[in-house]
């Protein structure tokens, strides 16, 4: 089961790096959105009732991490449904790989993907001024937020690609991935938000993984939050692993 | 003696390094199929009820046409599909039962060979071999002698998308053969290949035969499942409609005919009757006119053509046929076999 996991995760993570077209949106395009909110937003910061931060940077950073998190769960989903689509799922299921291993070797590579993703937006964010205010410890935070988070998001890609067998249609779901983060805390405070907005960003997850990784970068280290998000990455992706196991045993059993 | 067949099967299953099933008369039997059954949504009989018997060792051809049944069923037997009626064991295991020894002791190349094109050779055999759960020192010299062996040594670091078709298949057989399976399943491994990488696949399972492998061989070539199969299995509309050697299958249909093309086919209907008498009539294949099963061998042509001339018709060409597969299936079926004219080839890169 490990060794099968291992070698999945490792070909995921390969294909990965051979399929640019795929791996370069996840950071281009939240970094692109991070820039255009740095530039244009900037005085945001001046509204009442907006956190005391050094800089705009500083808070936006956690909304573009969460961003290419998301858009990295679209990406193990479309991966998924191409290994459907092209017949390599079957030759995985005509063998005597564990079962378990086809959705365990692809969020072992989604959670090494976000570990790098996180690394990406921290070193970006170090070189334009926005240092963790949480040390090294609040560093391992945001990663460790961040990893869960990922393999949760990669849970829920896997899950839609095994139910919907098509990568055309994993990728209709991208423009919901902005839906969804747009009506969480990542982009703007839960106390600057209109209702319903407010109502509905309290009650998605997205919120609590935001605030998570924003509070070691852009206030220090605080246990609540961090252990929110924390809860909140856990709760994603223990039930979208649940999820994505329960739709290969659905797929496998319609077969 | 479906009580005898369990107790085999288990005695077996006590002596691993020979899991086959017993068949009722105590021969080795690799794959057991009884009144297997597919049905599709919608009440559509995908496979009707098939019975099978392959021996182990044996090269098995499974000939039909398209949509004939025969991925469907080599899909169930490779347990990617849950019969809906019927029993099958492959390996002395049943399908549907007990998938994960069966997953074991198969080897599967299906058709369009399912390869990650962004993955090499290489990298594609190993990781077929820790699938398989063999050692990486065992995987490597294996892998490294497979790949020789299907001729793609100076190929193997490559992408797999830059392989050609006929690569491809053969980088499939290679992983499929990875674990020394006991059973193989090739199904329409030649299909859409250019002739020279058919014979290279052909004699590929020559050497498996030789060497004690059971093969499963789906086709829709005729030629192909004449030149490869001990034993053929004739499968139209989701039943089995003919099995045997082919040589047994083709002198079971017995006389030769004469294929005729006319100069004149303005009046066919009057022809067919001029040559009524001398033999069965049957569908003209391909470029002729007419088609008739001769009793008597040659010795019926000289007659066949003085009546047709007497009659004023003159004959352009004529060939006389032994009975071919197609024969067999057409007399199983009443029609030809789909595919039995070559496909396109498709060009080998090098």
């Amino acid at each position: 089961m490990t060794a099968a996991t291992v070698a999945l995760a490792r070909r995921a993570l390969r294909n990965s790096f051979r399929r640019p077209q795929f791996l370069a949106p996840l950071v281009l395009f939240p970094t692109m959105f991070l820039a255009v909110n740095v530039g244009g937003l900037e005085r945001t910061t001046s509204l009442a009732g907006f956190p005391q931060v050094d800089g705009f940077l500083d808070f936006q950073l956690a909304a573009a991490i969460t961003q290419s998190l998301l858009l990295g769960g679209v990406s193990a989903g479309i991966a998924a449904a191409l290994d459907i689509e092209g017949g390599f799922f079957d030759r995985l299921a005509a063998s005597p790989t564990p079962r378990l291993a086809i959705v365990l070797g692809r969020l072992l590579a989604a959670s090494v993907i976000a570990a790098l993703q996180v690394v990406y937006f921290l070193v970006l964010g170090a070189i334009f001024g926005a240092s963790v205010k949480g040390g090294v410890l609040g560093v391992l935070c945001v990663l460790a937020i961040g990893v869960v988070a990922g393999t949760g998001f990669g849970a829920l890609g896997v899950m839609i690609a095994l139910r919907a067998r098509s990568a055309s249609t994993v990728q209709g779901i991208f423009p919901l991935v902005f839906v969804v983060l747009f009506v969480s805390t990542a982009f703007f405070p839960a106390n600057l938000l209109s209702p319903p907005a407010d109502v509905v960003a309290a009650y998605n997850p997205l919120s609590y993984i935001a605030d998570g990784l924003r509070q070691p970068i852009a206030f220090g280290n605080a246990l609540e939050p961090l252990l929110e998000a924390l809860a909140a990455a856990a709760g994603v992706a223990i039930a979208a692993t649940s999820l994505s196991v329960l739709a290969l045993r659905g797929r496998l059993r319609q077969a | 003696m479906p009580a005898f067949n369990t107790f085999a099967r288990l005695l077996l299953r006590l002596a691993p390094e020979r899991s086959c099933a017993c068949n009722i008369i105590g021969r080795i039997a690799a794959i057991e199929v009884i009144g297997l059954q597919r049905e599709f949504k919608g009440g559509v009989k995908a496979v009707d009820g098939i019975d099978l018997e392959v021996a182990s060792g044996e090269v098995f051809g499974f000939l039909g046409p398209n949509g004939a049944g025969k991925t469907t069923t080599v899909r169930m037997l490779v347990t990617l599909l849950r019969p809906t009626g019927g029993h099958a064991h492959v390996a002395g295991f049943d399908v549907a039962d007990e998938p994960a020894q069966v997953r074991r002791r198969i080897g599967v190349a299906l058709q369009d060979a399912a390869l990650d094109p962004l993955m090499t050779g290489s990298e594609l055999i190993e990781l077929q071999a820790t699938l398989h759960g063999i050692a990486p020192h065992t995987f490597r010299t294996r892998g490294a002698e497979l790949i020789e062996r299907v001729g793609l040594s100076q190929a193997a670091d490559r992408r797999v998308g830059t392989y050609s078709g006929g690569m491809r298949r053969r980088l499939d057989l290679a992983m499929a053969l990875i674990h020394a399976p006991e059973v193989l399943f090739l199904d329409e491994p030649t299909t859409g290949l250019d002739p020279t990488s058919r014979l290279t696949l052909w004699d590929e399972v020559r050497r498996l035969r030789d060497e004690g492998t059971t093969v499963f061989l789906t086709t829709q070539y005729l030629e192909e499942a004449d030149q490869l199969a001990d034993r053929l299995g004739i499968i139209a509309a989701g039943r089995i409609v003919a099995g045997g050697t082919p040589a047994a299958l083709k002198s079971e249909i017995g006389t030769p005919h004469l294929d005729l093309v006319l100069t004149d086919r303005s009046d066919l209907r009057r022809a067919r009757e001029v040559v009524a008498g001398f033999g069965d009539q049957r569908p003209a294949t391909d470029g002729c006119h007419l088609s008739i099963g001769l009793a008597h061998g040659a010795a019926d042509i000289a007659p066949i053509l003085r009546a047709l001339d007497d009659a004023g018709f003159a004959v352009a060409e004529l060939e006389l046929k032994q009975p071919t597969l197609d024969d067999v299936f057409l007399a199983k079926t009443g029609e030809h076999l789909e595919g039995a004219a070559e496909a396109e080839p498709e060009p080998e890169l090098v």
